[in-house]
């Protein structure tokens, strides 16, 4: 049995989905720019899509702009937006667990004069909306708050947020990577102002997205070109990608969410029933992510874990610093205050509508056996 | 997994040799902090100025049980001196090399098992 808990990072491409991809590599191929009758076929694909993706979020066709994914849209936002207000205004307002490609972003645009506040989370990864306002000032022309955490699969309250940026007059843009088509995004009740989607953490295919931007709202282009999508972002659109991510947008039924939701609650609480000394990360309930559980295993690292439970055929992610390139662990679980041990000795599994109750049966049989014995390697327990 | 291990790190990742602890042990040696993500321990016992029994715990990844559990295979048997001298290269290249950003790994493991010898010629002055 393989066992696939990485849908934060990446899911499995629908059936459906790339069946109604596949006529277009290789019989509607047209570019969606020429004149010719190829072409006016593909422009119609594309702005098919773009209706059914503005639909999802209650968006109209014409703020629905196609990227080639979230970092592409997330960067777009932010830097587009900077360039049009700055030096006027240079104040950018975000949290300190966003995605990295909102964070390093940010770091780049200080270093291009914009002041940035990152704001604090409390222990279950909730920004304080009283912070919020207190941090907007004449100079905040952006909040950039992410929407559902890729971590801890906190679902921050973003109507909340969006009341608050509407009454102080600043734009809200919100990172819905993780979020979307999970939880219900209306931009006009939430009041947002720009949202970064993708498709491939709803199977659809890697390497397209989309930002919705609300009429009106000016940003300076990321890319020069051809002047496809309105001028606004130059590229040939991608329309296998964009047909795949809207046909991926319609596809998850309430029964698969809430199914979802009774496999992660079962999987959490079969962890911390049956292994002592754990600890859930971020909030539970309706408040957490529907794919998402994170976990403390004390005493014992990250990618060890990780390690063992790829020797069983089971893929997560952890955490923990030795996981990853430059060997510095999770900004986000340090946001929520926990120790150097608990940050790493965390493991995320995220799970997808095609995880099944026998997977995690599976996992719940392997894990205990695991955890005990890399406790008996650890030095921490005498 | 995300590094691309060997198959001997890989063998003494899952199936550690002389994992545990010693009873009166002569030597102790432990290196690393949470904060850094491994820690290392190793415990030896010492006959004849020779490494007669060695075990080693670690909190850390892949690479670094990896490297503790070969550094006992190595040392085992031998004379302090010999398991002074030995190099965290000879350690990599035992273990059919590691990863770049993991070298560490190995040098920890060195510098865990230098502690313990050191413990142990304290005690014996």
């Amino acid at each position: 049995m393989k066992v696939y808990l990485d849908n934060a990072a990446t899911t499995k491409v629908d059936d459906k989905v790339l069946k109604a991809m596949l006529p277009y590599f290789t019989e509607e191929y047209g570019n969606a720019s020429s004149m010719h009758m190829k072409g006016s076929e593909a422009k119609n694909s594309l702005e098919k899509s773009r209706k059914i993706i503005a639909n999802s979020i209650n968006a109209k066709s014409s703020e629905i702009y196609f990227t080639s994914g979230g970092t592409e849209s997330n960067n777009w936002a932010l830097k587009g937006l900077f360039w049009q207000n700055f030096p006027k205004k240079n104040h950018i307002i975000t949290t300190k667990i966003e995605h990295d490609c909102i964070l390093k972003t940010c770091e780049w645009l200080e270093k291009e004069g914009a002041k940035v506040t990152y704001l604090d989370v409390n222990s279950e990864g909730f920004v304080d909306l009283e912070e919020l306002k207190k941090a907007i000032t004449e100079k905040t022309f952006l909040v950039s708050i992410i929407h559902g955490n890729n971590e801890i699969g906190t679902i921050e309250d973003i109507e909340s947020i969006g009341k608050i940026c509407q009454e102080k007059k600043v734009l809200l843009h919100t990172d819905a990577c993780q979020s979307y088509t999970k939880v219900p995004i209306d931009v006009k009740k939430q009041n947002l102002d720009l949202v970064t989607i993708n498709s491939h953490k709803i199977h659809g295919p890697k390497g397209v997205g989309a930002l919705y931007i609300k009429e009106g709202i000016k940003i300076t282009p990321l890319m020069h070109g051809g002047g496809h999508e309105k001028l606004m972002r130059s590229g040939t659109e991608n329309i296998p990608g964009i047909l795949g991510f809207a046909k991926a947008s319609e596809q998850l039924s309430k029964k698969e969410l809430n199914k979802m939701k009774i496999i992660r609650d079962k999987l959490i609480e079969g962890i911390l029933e049956k292994i002592p000394n754990t600890k859930l990360n971020g909030p539970t309930g309706e408040k957490r992510l529907a794919n998402n559980i994170n976990i403390s295993f004390m005493n014992i690292e990250g990618e060890s874990i990780g390690g063992y439970l790829e020797n069983e055929n089971i893929f997560v992610s952890t955490g923990s610093a030795c996981m990853s390139n430059t060997l510095s662990g999770s900004h986000v679980l340090k946001a929520l205050g926990l120790s150097d041990l608990e940050q790493n000795s965390s493991i995320r599994f995220s799970i997808s509508k095609y995880t099944t109750e026998k997977e995690i049966d599976y996992v719940l049989k392997k894990l205990p056996k695991i955890i005990e014995k890399l406790r008996r390697l650890s030095p921490l327990i005498k | 997994m995300a590094f691309e291990y060997s198959e001997k790190v890989m063998e003494n990742f899952l199936k550690p040799k002389n994992m545990g602890n010693l009873q009166n042990p002569d030597g102790v040696g432990e290196v690393g902090s949470p904060a850094c993500g491994d820690i290392m321990h190793l415990e030896i016992k010492v006959k004849d100025n020779k490494i007669e029994d060695i075990k080693f715990k670690t909190f850390g990844c892949a690479a670094a049980i990896a490297s503790t559990s070969m550094i006992t295979q190595m040392v085992m048997g031998k004379p302090l001196e010999y398991a002074e001298k030995l190099t965290m290269k000879e350690v990599a290249e035992e273990l059919k090399g590691l990863p770049q950003i993991k070298m560490h790994c190995s040098t920890m493991g060195i510098q865990t098992l230098r502690k313990a010898i050191k413990d142990y010629r304290e005690k014996n002055k």
